[in-house]
């Protein structure tokens, strides 16, 4: 009788299993789906694939993705006149949507001058302080972020074109290191979760391959659009590690390692995520 | 508030008796007067409260806002075009600013 019980038990167990996996998994859109096929290239899934159908929507429309509010600021502040210089960005560059189209997707890129890896927030102040005579934007300031979305939404659709050879290789190599390398009281890697386990579950939701084509991006947790260096910081404190200061020459070396993984896929800023 | 920005989408032209989708989004943070801030310490409440549309002056929509509503809020409806005219947008926070945007429809 016991016997009969617990077979009948494991039995319903094993029916609540097969039931609440299909209510919970949400499979990852596949590569087939005409919806995502131009957010994977080859092994390279941006993170929009892994999306669900109605942050994807809100996305695509450029009304209800919030991350426009920001590019409208930053479509201002090109045209606003700042620093001793008494210049704008349009004052040089003229109209964004042909000079710099494509710019964006090939930082972080070695700077001429310095011989140094800088991003585009470090070109974006680089410019203000050395041509405009202007004071840098703080780094995660609303200006900064709106300018930034700006610029890089007119490398929209955009293949990720980033140079990691030549000078550019010790920075990669560097950020590569810095990927595969445990830290933080969870003694994790990126690479754990992005490369090993990226597909699988964590918790309610999917672990993407971690790209960062859609950076800055809008996240619904922030409720607010956010630079590429707060999504390091925000997985450095996840695994319980210190976070790097905004800037610093390890987060840049990784913003190119990671960008080199994501090499073809296309600039999404401003991109939504959860 | 300062500085709050919004962006309005309708069809610039519609002909006459075209049910119309109006699409707007607004920077606010909405903040709910439950959450802290990362000492400890309440983040006072400060939300819109009412959002309208009026076309040619005479009300279309309005909705009230609550605490539970995101930041930066994107709202859309539908209306009916029979004549050409202004669309006007109007938030209204609880501290008393108001925040308007507006947009001309052709209606043929």
């Amino acid at each position: 009788m016991i016997m009969r019980q617990r077979t009948g038990l494991i039995a319903l167990a094993a029916v609540t299993a097969i039931v609440l996996s299909w209510v919970f998994v949400r499979p990852v859109a596949s590569a087939t789906d005409p919806s995502v096929a131009k957010y994977i290239v080859g092994d390279e899934k941006s993170g929009y694939v892994y999306l669900d159908a109605q942050t994807r929507a809100m996305e695509d429309d450029d009304i209800s993705n919030p991350g426009f509010l920001w590019v409208d600021k930053g479509k201002t502040l090109w045209n606003t006149v700042d620093g001793s210089a008494g210049k704008s960005c349009a004052a040089c560059h003229g109209a964004a949507e042909s000079s710099m189209k494509g710019l964006a997707a090939t930082y972080p890129k070695i700077d001429p001058h310095s011989g140094k890896l800088i991003d585009i927030e470090q070109r974006i102040n680089q410019e203000r302080t050395q041509r405009m005579g202007a004071a840098p934007f703080k780094w995660e300031s609303q200006e900064l972020l709106a300018l930034t979305a700006y610029v890089k939404l007119q490398s929209r659709g955009l293949p990720v074109n980033v140079a990691t050879g030549g000078p550019a290789h010790q920075y990669w190599l560097a950020g590569k290191q810095y990927y595969e390398t445990r830290r933080g009281q969870l003694n994790m890697s990126c690479a754990q979760c992005h490369v090993e386990y990226a597909g699988q579950h964590l918790r309610a939701d999917t672990l993407s391959q971690g790209q960062i084509n859609g950076f800055p991006a809008y996240r619904l947790k922030w409720q607010t659009i956010g630079s590429v260096q707060r999504r390091f910081r925000s997985c450095n404190v996840k695994i319980r590690a210190q976070p790097l200061p905004y800037g610093s020459p390890e987060y840049v070396a990784l913003e190119l390692y990671i960008a080199s993984r994501g090499q073809g896929l296309p600039i999404e800023t401003p991109a939504v995520r959860k | 508030m300062q500085g709050v920005a919004s962006r309005l989408l309708v069809p610039s032209t519609a002909k006459k008796g075209d049910v119309i989708e109006v699409k707007t989004i607004i920077m606010h943070p909405m903040d709910s007067g439950y959450s802290k801030d990362q000492n400890g310490k309440t983040i006072p409440r400060e939300i819109i409260e009412t959002f309208s549309a009026a076309y040619n002056g005479k009300q279309v929509f309005k909705m009230q806002l609550q605490p539970s509503i995101s930041s930066n809020p994107f709202v859309s409806f539908f209306m009916k075009a029979e004549q050409s005219g202004t669309l006007e947008l109007t938030w209204v926070d609880q501290d008393g600013s108001v925040y308007k945007n507006q947009a001309q429809i052709t209606v043929t």
